[in-house]
């Protein structure tokens, strides 16, 4: 045994990818396991692995975590990613809540039936110009500090900088009405951690395909 | 101002009830504002007292805190309910993942529509009977204490009462095969401040009606 986080997930983004970030922004190195197949998952469940039946399953520190939102605060309050205190806590769980909502459109696109496809993705531009987006580039401007809250790198940076690629691979000129996002988005990519997870060769995983979206629907199809 | 926490939502359970139930178990009084028709989720958008746009909102300690798990989470870790450490913590949070899930489902019913009633239904008792209550119930029975986590209450044990309750609402006898998550149900309605929640005149919601719904719908979409 490594001593190394073991996430188990499918081969591809999902909810396992704001982990995959998280625990990347922390410098932390983890292996990971693929579902492939439905038996790979049925036998999960059988050997009482899941406690919900569900992944993301990440083993850190004994404990076999599920739940996307139990896993990555308990990496940021680890790595010190969560603010300093009680307020600053409070800050980057809103915003993080906030993006999540964002970031499940994302998630979903995939899934919608074509006809649906063109609608989807007028949505996810709505929210992120009209609703998300203009949210945390108020934030930045009104402190006029690099990153979300307290002068600090914190989870909150990770999520918005993973959302912020995430939303130009759909709709590239998002950026447009937000300066203070372009710098920060710059400034994030500077950051050596999560420069790194932005070179070909790391774990971070592709946009979603077809055969991701297969794969999903072969193991956890009921 | 009366320094107590003002909760903004409307007048029933929805994603504010989790909320309503940790305050009153944690002993703190709180106030409630209802939004009744669009024009007051507008003027609450307009006048920027809503972060995303959204309730729930629940001022408290000078901040206008959205997003029902950043609220939770503050009042949690204020009056400690979550836990002694960063592992109990871990605990209590996958533990409370998996009823905020199961949440969705039990309180989404009522709005769905017609057609689609039984569907949710069946899919709803499915993963309560099947998936989450064996769960709990082999938590309770490994960990071998009062409590789901560490040795005393926290908001996982808070937030598993008002599932069973919410659960009992649609079938009485769902906890029939779980003998612990009985026993667990008795010890913790006899918490005085739970116990003061669960008697009638408290600030507990009941389930939406059925005639609410379209009102409801109004002020949100």
């Amino acid at each position: 045994m490594s001593g190394k986080p073991r996430l188990t997930y499918l081969n591809g983004r999902g909810r396992m990818e704001p982990i995959r970030w998280l625990l990347a922004a922390a410098g932390v190195e983890f292996e990971e396991v693929y579902l492939e197949t439905k038996e790979q998952y049925d036998k999960l469940i059988k050997d009482g692995f899941l406690l919900f039946e569900q992944v993301p399953l990440v083993e850190i520190d004994g404990m076999k975590m599920v739940q996307t939102r139990a896993i990555l605060s308990y990496i940021a309050g680890k790595y010190n990613l969560y603010g300093k205190d009680l307020k600053e806590r409070a800050l980057i769980d809103m915003y993080v809540e906030g993006i999540a909502d964002l970031m499940q459109m994302i998630l979903m696109f995939p899934f919608s039936p074509p006809d649906a496809k063109e609608k989807n993705l007028d949505s996810i531009k709505e929210r992120a110009t009209n609703r998300y987006f203009p949210v945390f580039e108020k934030v930045l401007k009104q402190h006029g500090q690099d990153f979300l809250v307290g002068n600090k790198f914190s989870w909150a940076d990770v999520q918005l900088m993973e959302a912020i690629l995430a939303v130009e691979e759909k709709i590239p000129a998002v950026l447009s009405g937000f300066p203070k996002l372009q710098v920060f988005k710059t400034k994030m990519s500077n950051m050596p951690t999560i420069k790194k997870f932005l070179q070909p060769g790391s774990p971070r995983k592709p946009p979603p395909d077809a055969h991701y979206v297969e794969t999903v629907l072969k193991v956890f199809k009921k | 101002m009366s320094g107590n926490p003002k909760l903004h939502y409307i007048n029933g359970r929805g994603r504010m009830e989790p909320i309503r139930w940790l305050l009153a178990a944690a002993g703190v009084e709180f106030e409630e504002s209802y939004l009744e028709k669009k024009e007051d989720l507008t003027k609450l958008q307009k006048n920027g007292s809503l972060l995303f746009q959204q309730v729930p909102m629940v001022e408290i300690d000078g901040m206008k805190l959205v997003q029902t798990r950043a609220i939770a989470n503050y009042i949690a870790i204020k009056y400690n309910l979550y836990g002694k450490d960063l592992k109990e913590r871990a605990l209590i949070d996958m533990y409370v993942e998996g009823m905020f899930d199961l949440n969705e489902l039990l309180m989404g019913y009522g709005y769905q529509p017609a057609d689609k009633k039984d569907q949710h239904f069946t899919n709803m008792m499915d993963k309560t009977k099947n998936r989450y209550f064996p769960a709990f119930e082999k938590v309770l029975k490994d960990h071998g204490k009062d409590f789901l986590v560490g040795n005393q209450l926290s908001r996982a044990d808070v937030q598993l009462l008002e599932i069973i309750l919410m659960a009992e609402e649609f079938k009485p006898d769902i906890l029939a095969k779980f003998p612990l998550l009985q026993s667990f149900k008795a010890r913790i309605s006899n918490i005085p401040t739970i116990k003061k929640f669960l008697q009638p005149g408290s600030q507990r919601k009941p389930p939406v009606r059925e005639e609410e719904v379209p009102k409801v719908m109004k002020i949100f979409y």
